[in-house]
């Protein structure tokens, strides 16, 4: 090594050390910079300047009651469907980690059937389900007398029909992801709950299923970004939900154009909103964990941009001590 | 815990016998009978892969046992008699049985999505439904003797290695256990931070608590043990006073295996 002499005195102290230290430059960063910037200008130009984008009867339309309904429904199929399906998950994966082996075929089955065939298809068959079943009944099988019969064309309306693809087809996606949430926790963690003497359900309440949120949370942020998007499917069954709203009166008045932006709008919308609920909760169950927490998208444009705080304080978590 | 009939003798908080339990075609418990008084710290040594993990997990039923008989304070662990057999407990009761019997694990097995004041609390108030407000108290007052009154609102993976144990410590007597079975509470310690955790299981051990611990520290077996009981391949090959044992072992694997723990 070729350690200038010169650059040590005889104490070994240094007559550099007190100059200051600057971060290291990125000027291809600003390069990247200016030319998507000027793309999105471009891109601006063009929506501002292109008069078949028909603004003003997007304006229009956006806040109308039609959409906001459509909104609602959209918002209202969305939040079942996650909050049925994901309940649906846990037991699913719960059933497919018994060592029952009827239990974990039977969720095996479930899994299989309704992530194997089409969303579009599952739907379609709840609509017609009066066709293969005509009456509902709720007896003693085989022998008993029926308590409840319903004609399956009452009880099956379009947005129950909705609900059931929706949901289950959701249990079965989520079963899998919770599946592999409770997996990936440590078996000592079940066996400490269990050494005092904590019951199942508990351990998998208390221990097991938080810890697991973790690994479960990202891709059911997915899941529920995909569900609402997904909900659109279901106006094929004439569920007033808001692509079907947009429908309605883009066939009254032939402003497709129009009428589809406000849709796209919208879930746009909605999707950032739950973007954001995502990161909260993630960040809430991030606690005691020692990898660092999400940033927030204006820290990470901070942090892209060089500017603001540099070397992020590390937060209680990350400083731990030997373990 | 109902002292029942069979009861062997009063003062008797555990006693194994004829435990037998293999994985597969491996018998790794080749018949273990042992007795362990109230108020007695036991310390099991032996060799790596002689059992003595396994048998301290038949002693909660972390794992079955295939033949033989295990008794905490008189009561059956795992199983129910039957006339002729045995038969296994649901999950139920057998979680009403650990309930008494502490356990301290070589990797602590701290909740880590809870501070130590919540995993001390987690057993008392979640299971055993106890007085919120008094757990806490007395939580407080765990931590505090085991000397980390200052980390009560730290998560798990804000302490060191020698801190965590210790909390893992304050949570078995959170539950006020009959018994606490330690397996190598110290071996996966820096070695600087493994007197923390020995001096507070010596201060247990003073208070007249039940230890059966699996050790390598000979030095604390011979300080602390009431009695010292070797094990190799399955089976009790010696035991009694550490002095004896440690001092002066009569059996050859004990002498190898202490030749090697203490050079
Ligand atoms: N769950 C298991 N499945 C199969 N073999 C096991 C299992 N647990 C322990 N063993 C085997 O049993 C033997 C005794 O293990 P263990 O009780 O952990 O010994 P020790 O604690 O004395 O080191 C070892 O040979 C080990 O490989
Ligand atoms: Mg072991």
């Amino acid at each position: 090594m070729s350690l200038q002499k010169s650059a040590f005195h005889g104490s070994g102290s240094d007559h550099t050390a007190d100059q200051p230290i600057k971060p290291a430059r990125h000027p291809w960063r600003w390069v990247a910079i200016a030319f998507v910037a000027l793309l999105a200008v471009m891109f601006v130009h063009t929506l501002m300047t292109n008069p078949r984008f028909e603004w003003p009867i997007v304006a229009k339309y956006f806040t109308s009651g039609t959409i906001l309904l459509g909104v609602r429904r959209t918002l209202e199929l969305t939040a079942i469907a996650m909050l049925s399906g994901v309940g649906l998950g846990v037991l699913l994966a719960v059933m497919r980690l018994s060592p029952n082996p009827v239990l974990s075929s039977a969720s095996w089955l479930f899994v299989w059937f309704f992530r194997g065939s089409p969303l579009l298809v599952q739907l379609l068959l709840w609509y017609n389900l009066s066709a293969l079943f005509p009456d509902i009944s709720l007896g003693i099988p085989f022998i008993g007398p029926d308590f409840v019969k319903i004609d399956a064309n009452v009880l099956i309306t379009p947005y129950l029909a909705a609900l059931l693809g929706l949901g289950l087809n959701e249990a079965a996606y989520s079963a899998e992801i919770i599946r592999a949430g409770i997996i990936s926790i440590d078996h000592g963690q079940t066996e400490a709950a269990q050494s005092i003497g904590m019951s199942r359900g508990r351990l998998l309440r208390r221990v097991v299923l938080p810890q697991a949120m973790r690994v479960i949370i990202p891709p059911l942020g997915n899941d529920t970004i995909n569900m609402l998007k997904m909900s659109a499917l279901v106006s094929i069954i004439a569920v007033p939900e808001l692509l079907f709203a947009a429908q309605t009166i883009y066939s009254r008045t032939f402003e497709t154009i129009p009428l589809l932006l406000v849709a796209v709008i919208w879930y746009l919308i909605v999707v950032s909103v739950l973007s954001v609920i995502q990161y909260y909760i993630e960040r809430h169950y991030a606690r005691g964990s020692s990898r660092s927490l999400p940033l927030t998208p204006l820290q990470g444009l901070r942090k892209l941009l060089g500017f603001g705080p540099r070397g992020r304080p590390a937060l209680p978590d990350e400083k731990r001590s030997a373990a | 815990m109902t002292v029942q009939a069979e009861d062997p003798a009063p003062g008797i908080m555990m006693q194994a016998a004829g435990v037998r339990k293999s994985f597969g075609t491996l018998e790794v418990l080749k018949g273990i009978d042992l007795v362990v008084r109230q108020g007695e710290v036991m310390c099991l040594l032996g060799q790596s892969g002689s059992g003595k993990s396994t048998f301290l997990r038949c002693i909660n039923h972390l794992e079955r046992i295939d033949y033989g008989r295990i008794r905490v304070d008189g009561e059956l662990i795992g199983y129910k008699e039957r006339g002729g057999y045995l038969r296994e407990m649901h999950e139920q009761e057998i979680a009403r049985q650990r309930v008494h019997i502490g356990m301290v694990f070589q990797h602590f097995n701290l909740f880590p999505h809870m501070t130590a004041l919540q995993n001390v609390i987690e057993g008392p108030i979640g299971v055993k439904r106890e007085n919120r407000d008094e757990v806490v108290e007395r939580a407080h007052g765990i931590l505090k003797r085991v000397g980390l009154s200052e980390k009560v609102n730290a998560y798990p993976r804000q302490l060191s290695g020698g801190q965590q144990q210790r909390v893992a410590i304050a949570r078995a007597l959170a539950m006020r256990p009959k018994l606490i079975l330690f397996d190598e509470p110290t071996s996966a310690l820096d070695p600087e931070l493994v007197s923390d955790v020995l001096d507070v299981m010596r201060d247990l051990a003073e208070s007249g608590m039940t230890m059966i611990v699996v050790t390598h520290e000979v030095g604390f077996a011979r300080e602390v043990a009431d009695r010292v009981v070797f094990m190799a391949d399955g089976e009790i090959v010696e035991q009694g006073k550490p002095a004896d044992v440690i001092g002066n072992p009569s059996h050859p694997q004990t002498r190898a295996f202490l030749s090697k723990v203490l050079v």
